[in-house]
């Protein structure tokens, strides 16, 4: 276990592209961060220069608060799950969980020991003897797993690890890795671009863009309380609306608000806030997603989360009303979340 | 007619041309020298031994290949292991002046032979190594190493990266990672670079001529070049010493072939 930081970071590629601008980013004890943000945010490469496969160009990393920027990843002591999995395709899974430990010069027995041990608890048992091209997906997302867990490294870095896996698989895991992490009680950071996976499993979240963070925060916080617009329309599904200020009276001129799907409702048009046409029906299972054509705003469209059994069809006049405790301020240059005292 | 009617007749066709000469010379080389040149047969009519039971005995073609064998395995096995790390270096380790190095060493190989002939052999002289094994496998290491660094550069590339990541993250080093998982996933790669290395020093003949003195050091070329003699040219044993020439060869390949085998490295990430 251990607490990560980077201070500082900067990564330019020999290219001249920047693909992280002076980060600061500290995990915690225990702590499982989840890094999200679409592809080419940098997420990957914050991760690969916390496990020293690539080096910084300028800043610190800091592992229990020794300088190991320059340490090579041999002797970090880290464990890195790959999106690839990256299993040793000419070893048996026995060999592939031993290797790590064969590496640390551990004894024969205690690893023969370990591996069983490991392998017990991710149902792998039976496969030990097989080799990688023998199983199926889930199962080398295992082994990938407990190639990282047999060793009790310091730390856990995933690298999209889910995301090869089924959808049903998937959610499953996912499950599971949180229950991993709360048993071995270790530091993990768990790279993603799936928002909804970013919420289920971290205890933080790190939003990142264009190589710099967005927002660092507990998912419930960046839920109710997104930093900026790029926030609040990339966690939470569906997107949160975000439309000029004038659609709701009561904020000032330059301000965007925002408003999530749920917190708005149909309601008659002789009592509603604005009303629209309904344009696109998604049904997705319990309730269903309207796409509502504002009437005010044309360019504008509304999206909102009714139950499955409403009674609407496309091209219906509908009104609606938003929940005005659950409304978002931003400023409209910056983007940045601007709070109403009133 | 349509296409797969066609086909097993055109690669019919396309098969006999390529082993027709193969398969004269064969005839050719168990003809009596009498018949040679008088009404030839496709299917021979009387085969001997004349010209094999000749090279060997009086042209001593067994102490030549077993010199070629010498010289072409010893390079080989030299320079398949030092070329393997060298190219590993070069396919994966970032360092200053890296496109620099691989271009000079494809530049050093396209040095025309017949140019450093001389330089070189003023050298071997000097060193004492003219009419020796050594002295042959090191010029031949000049232009091997090139060609073994540039095949297994480009085969070492193409595992994937994150393979060695992983190694590197369990806490292997550089070499330990090269030797347990690189090398072992390169069969297909050092095989062929150790047939192809093998073959080309086989078959050498202009350093072999003039780095060698006499038939007790004479390679399998330089041994058959010289059978002929100034009066006649012996095609029968000529034939003879090269269908001998070409079997250690074919059954090289013919035996690592098995090994030379795709996908290696399935299951090693997604897919």
């Amino acid at each position: 276990m251990a607490s990560i930081s980077l201070q500082g970071v900067s990564k330019r590629f020999a290219g001249g592209v920047a693909a992280l601008s002076d980060l600061d980013l500290e995990i915690a004890h225990g702590e499982l961060l989840v890094l999200v943000g679409p592809s080419g945010s940098g997420k990957s490469t914050v991760l690969r220069l916390i496990a020293g496969l690539d080096a910084p160009t300028s800043g610190r990393i800091l592992i229990d608060g020794e300088d190991v920027t320059n340490v090579p990843p041999q002797q970090r002591d880290l464990a890195m799950v790959f999106q690839s999995y990256a299993l040793y395709p000419h070893k048996t899974v026995r060999e592939n969980l031993a290797f790590g430990l064969q590496m640390r010069q551990v004894p024969a027995t205690q690893i023969d020991e370990r591996v069983r041990e490991v392998a017990k608890t991710l149902g792998i048992e039976t496969l030990l003897d097989r080799r990688p091209a023998a199983l199926s997906g889930g199962q080398r997302q295992r082994v990938a797993l407990g190639r990282a867990i047999v060793r009790n490294p310091k730390a856990f870095l995933l690298d999209e690890p889910l995301s090869n896996l089924d959808p049903v698989l998937r959610v499953e895991t996912r499950a599971e890795l949180t229950v991993l992490h709360r048993r071995l009680g270790a530091t993990m950071v768990h790279v993603t671009h799936d928002q909804e996976e970013a919420m289920t499993l971290g205890t933080r979240i790190a939003v990142m863009r264009d190589g710099a963070l967005e927002q660092v925060a507990a998912p419930m916080d960046l839920y109710d309380r997104p930093a900026n617009t790029f926030v609040a329309s990339f966690i939470g599904s569906p997107a949160m609306n975000i439309w000029p200020g004038s659609m709701v009276r009561a904020v000032g001129e330059r301000a965007l608000v925002g408003v999530r799907p749920h917190d708005i409702e149909l309601t008659p048009t002789d009592v509603s806030d604005t009303t629209g046409r309904v344009e696109i029906l998604e049904p997705l299972g319990p309730t269903t997603l309207v796409h509502v054509r504002i009437d005010d705003a044309p360019e504008s469209r509304a999206r909102i989360i009714v139950p499955a059994n409403t009674r609407i069809a496309i091209g219906d006049h509908v009104g609606f009303r938003m929940r005005h405790d659950r409304l978002h301020f931003f400023d409209e240059k910056s983007g940045r979340r601007r709070d109403v005292s009133s | 007619m349509s296409w797969s009617m066609v086909r097993p007749w055109a690669i019919g066709v396309m098969v006999a041309a390529i082993l027709f000469p193969l398969y004269w010379a064969a005839v050719a080389s168990f003809t009596p020298e009498s018949q040679l040149f008088g009404q030839v047969d496709l299917v021979p009519t009387r085969l001997v031994l004349d010209h094999y039971r000749a090279v060997f005995s009086e042209r001593a073609l067994g102490t030549a290949v077993w010199n070629s064998l010498v010289v072409a395995g010893a390079t080989t096995l030299l320079c398949v292991p030092v070329g393997a790390m060298c190219a590993y270096a070069l396919a994966r380790l970032p360092f200053r002046g890296r496109t620099v190095v691989l271009t000079s060493v494809l530049a050093i190989s396209m040095f025309p032979q017949i140019s450093i002939v001389s330089p070189l052999y003023l050298l071997l002289r000097e060193l004492r190594l003219i009419d020796t094994y050594a002295g042959l496998v090191l010029p031949y290491l000049t232009f091997a190493m090139p060609l073994t660094i540039w095949l297994l550069v480009g085969f070492f590339r193409q595992l994937p990266r994150e393979l060695e990541e992983a190694a590197l993250m369990d806490g292997a080093s550089r070499l330990r990672t090269l030797r347990t998982i690189v090398l072992p996933l390169s069969w297909p790669g050092l095989t062929t670079t150790a047939i192809l290395t093998f073959l080309y020093c086989w078959n050498e003949f202009l350093f072999a001529l003039c780095f060698t003195l006499g038939p007790d050091r004479y390679t399998v070329p330089v041994a058959i070049a010289l059978f002929r003699g100034q009066y006649q040219v012996p095609w029968g044993q000529i034939l003879a010493g090269a269908l001998v020439a070409t079997l250690p060869v074919a059954m090289l390949v013919f035996l690592a072939q098995r090994r030379i085998v795709a996908g290696l490295t399935s299951g090693a990430v997604k897919g």
